[in-house]
């Protein structure tokens, strides 16, 4: 009733073009983005900040970069935890040996040397496809965390091995509390995803989806495979690394390899695959889905059981976290092969008809 | 139709835990809180457990015996599975439970330094006993940390001397080779500063082997081991990894009695499943042991098992790791009831007023005594430079059914230790742009 698009009519290319043609969508992706910066701070405290949404958008972001490469650009990898190592750990790096150094600088440094990794380790893809490209980007994996735990310069030496920042601050503001750090990585998120939706609508974001789609057709038809691939892995290490940065300075704090390691990976493969493949807005329901709800489960399992006057032990609930995870992940594969962003998408075709479907 | 099903559950779901959730939050606020963060789950467990439940017996001990001067303990748990991200989500989950939380005690040096970085602003002391940063031994640059009853600094530099002792004496180390395998992590690092330093001074051999977390995977290692043929291994594992290293050294032929193991490395859990095969295995005890036959065991298994009330199996009270659990209770507590004393007899402590009483902690043997701890623990006093409060420990073995003490109190050296502090903290001090605390400081 509400939401369908008749009586709308685009009367130029430019506005055919645009990222939300249908006004409601328009209006409500606005709508979200005005709340998340002016009404979140002033609504919820700082546990829900810290603990979920700061989390969430710095792996919100992390996943939209994965989502490039593996969604978009088919080249399923599972290095992402150390391209997001190598972005905290450069970030850090650039951030403490050249002297007032700009926070933002440091971490797109970190991007930046991210990138060049991920284009190293990206390499392999021009000859192995598909499971063996995986197995390939582990390399990237096993050597981030060699590196950064042998290489002392990496972490400027310290004994332990475990680096940290601290008093972040930007052209004179000073990033300390929940709600700063929360923009902070809002302002990141919200710059990052409009580039990277333009980046995909665009002629290089179709080479890609060409490529993912068959990669001999799409280099009869005159894409170079090179550099296509490359470009993907080049732009998809870059967001990866600055979430690193991110996570490393705004989320923690104090890091060792041990908080980029495999399971990273994995996670962020996940968060793509549970989310959508090639759908930015599947990377945001995957990162929701893989942060908030163990978080969720962990809370909610003990109050049920006060309910009905039985006290859960903390391993039990741990476990029964895991166990309801997993089943929930097999749930939605089955229900949903094409990931959260499909049933979305489903949904708001089920809007469009409501309330009088045929 | 499906769809609009789904809408509705996960709308009911969402009502519902709000709901549940808000009503927790009318606790009654006159308790004395504890947070008390575990691993009951994960590859870190078994270890985690006993530890875990050390802890819980005893606050509920201390509300069995009146509370902290009429003030009753509160605690709740929560599973960060060794994981340093979990960790930080479960601190900013406690930390405002309750009326606040008065002191954390991560049991895991990575969430440990993660949590440094975040106490000060939340004003909440961090207790790292026996683990953590050894620097935050220095109170003038770390406010908020109290590594209490000593640091791996400590347990590294008493091992040294233990051995130097065997040989004879220190000095004749010299040429000798020493191993140290150790988990590839903060923790597992930390010891290095300190056998580096005394392999400078005594001219022995250090070799470094490290193991990736989570320490099942360790035939290289013990290849290298086979090959290097030190004349001692230091053990710096957890979990899962000191009973793979015993077993590896069954398997390669190493002569357990030559190895030694960090006080995380020195528990039943860890020899258990090796039986035989772990006799004359070393290790460090944090002061305590195994101490079945202390007042406090015996206390709990009277006042708390003989009731059901006990939180872990019955025959777990008086090992190893359960002792440790319930000393980092009595430290927790102890640290609340010195407060008092300046703050006021049996009202509920803030975190930033419970610090004081950890910064001013002096436990003599009188009251070690009193609380069941007698031959467990020695003397504890802390002051604003020194967050430690004591630097003894001593070496247990095992004889294949049960952990019996070898050496004698052994203090680690101040002459090495206190520069190596000092210089440290200072490091920190300096990249964090700290300053030093004022003696003024010290009185507030």
């Amino acid at each position: 009733m509400f939401y369908r698009e008749n009586g709308q009519f685009n009367a130029s290319y430019r506005a055919d073009q645009q990222i939300f043609s249908i006004a409601q969508d328009r209006w409500a992706i606005l709508a979200i983005i005005a709340f998340a910066f002016i009404g979140v701070p002033f609504l919820v405290d700082e546990y829900i900040f810290r603990a979920i949404l700061i989390p969430f958008l710095i792996l919100s972001l992390a996943a939209l970069g994965v989502n490039i490469l593996v969604g978009y650009c088919g080249q399923i990898s599972l290095g992402s935890g150390a391209f997001m190592a190598v972005g905290a750990y450069m970030a850090y790096n650039t951030y403490i040996r050249i002297d007032g150094m700009p926070l933002i600088a440091a971490l797109l440094a970190g991007g930046f040397f991210a990138t060049l990794v991920g284009i190293f380790f990206g390499i392999p893809s021009l000859r192995v496809k598909g499971l063996y490209l995986a197995v390939a980007t582990l390399a990237a994996q096993f050597f981030c965390d060699w590196a950064f735990l042998r290489v002392g310069w990496f972490t400027n030496n310290t004994a332990s091995g475990s680096v940290s920042v601290s008093n972040l601050s930007v052209l004179g503001w000073t990033i300390n509390t929940p709600a700063e750090k929360y923009l902070f990585s809002l302002t990141f998120l919200v710059v990052f995803a409009l580039l990277a939706k333009n980046l995909v609508r665009s002629a290089i974001g179709r080479e890609w989806m060409a490529i993912r789609d068959m990669d001999v057709a799409a280099a009869v038809i005159g894409i170079r495979p090179m550099y296509a691939k490359l470009s993907a892995f080049a732009v998809s290490s870059f967001i990866v690394g600055v979430a690193g940065a991110l996570w490393g300075f705004v989320h923690l704090g104090s890091w060792e390899p041990a908080a980029f390691s495999i399971d990273r990976s994995f996670q962020l493969l996940f968060m793509v695959i549970i989310g959508g493949m090639g759908s930015i807005m599947g990377s945001f329901f995957g990162a929701a889905f893989i942060v908030v709800l163990p978080i969720f489960l962990n809370q909610f399992l003990p109050s049920i059981g006060d309910l009905v006057g039985v006290e859960i032990s903390t391993a039990a609930v741990s476990h029964t976290e895991f166990m309801i995870f997993g089943a929930l992940i097999v749930w939605f594969l089955i229900v949903e092969p094409h990931g959260l962003a499909r049933l979305w998408s489903i949904g708001k075709q089920k809007l469009r008809l409501w309330p009088f479907p045929h | 139709m499906k769809f609009r099903k789904l809408v509705l559950t996960a709308a009911m779901v969402a009502a519902g835990a709000s709901s549940v959730l808000t009503t927790s939050a009318f606790a009654q606020p006159r308790e004395q809180f504890f947070p008390s963060l575990v691993y009951r789950t994960g590859a870190y467990a078994p270890n985690g457990v006993p530890f875990a439940n050390g802890y819980a017996d005893y606050m509920k001990l201390v509300n069995a015996r009146g509370g902290i001067n009429g003030v009753k303990v509160s605690f709740e748990e929560c599973e960060t599975g060794y994981a340093t991200d979990r960790g930080v989500e479960c601190y900013e989950r406690l930390k405002g439970k309750n009326g606040g939380a008065t002191v954390f005690q991560p049991l895991s040096t990575g969430i440990t330094f993660a949590l440094t970085e975040k106490a000060p602003a939340d004003k909440i002391p961090l207790i790292t006993a026996g683990y953590g940063r050894s620097e935050s031994t220095d109170g003038m640059v770390f406010k908020w940390n109290f590594p209490l009853t000593g640091t791996y600094w400590d347990a590294a530099d008493v091992l040294v001397q233990h051995i130097g002792k065997k040989e004879g004496d220190v000095d004749k180390l010299r040429g000798k080779k020493i191993a140290l395998v150790y988990h590839d992590s903060p923790y597992g690092k930390e010891p290095i500063p300190l056998l580096e330093e005394r392999a400078k001074m005594h001219g022995f051999q250090l070799s470094l082997l490290p193991v990736t977390h989570p320490g099942v995977e360790q035939k290289a290692t013990w290849l290298q081991i086979r090959q290097n043929r030190p004349d001692y291994v230091l053990l710096w594992g957890w979990g899962v990894m000191n009973s793979t290293a015993l077993k590896e050294a069954q398997a390669t032929g190493y002569p357990r009695d030559k190895m030694y193991g960090v006080w995380w490395a020195g528990a039943e859990p860890d020899v258990k499943d090796v039986g035989d095969g772990a006799k004359g295995y070393n290790a460090l005890a944090l002061q305590h042991g195994a101490e079945p036959n202390s007042d406090v065991a015996k206390e709990i298994l009277e006042k708390l098992h003989a009731k059901g009330q006990g939180t872990g199996p019955k025959d777990e009270v008086g090992q190893v790791l359960y002792m440790r659990g319930l000393v980092a209770g009595m430290l927790a507590v102890e640290g609340v009831r010195a407060s008092q004393e300046r703050f006021g007899k049996g009202k509920v402590m803030t975190g930033e007023q419970a610090r004081w009483g950890y910064e001013n902690l002096n436990l003599t043997q009188a009251k070690l005594d009193a609380l069941g701890f007698k031959g467990v623990m020695r003397p504890i006093s802390t002051s604003c430079a020194d967050h430690r409060g004591a630097t003894w420990a001593r070496v247990h073995t095992w004889d294949g059914k049960k952990w019996d003490f070898t050496s004698d109190w052994i203090q680690s050296d101040e002459q090495i230790i206190k520069p190596m502090i000092k210089a440290a903290a200072d490091k920190y001090a300096a990249d964090k742009k700290l300053a030093r605390r004022t003696p003024e400081d010290c009185q507030s």
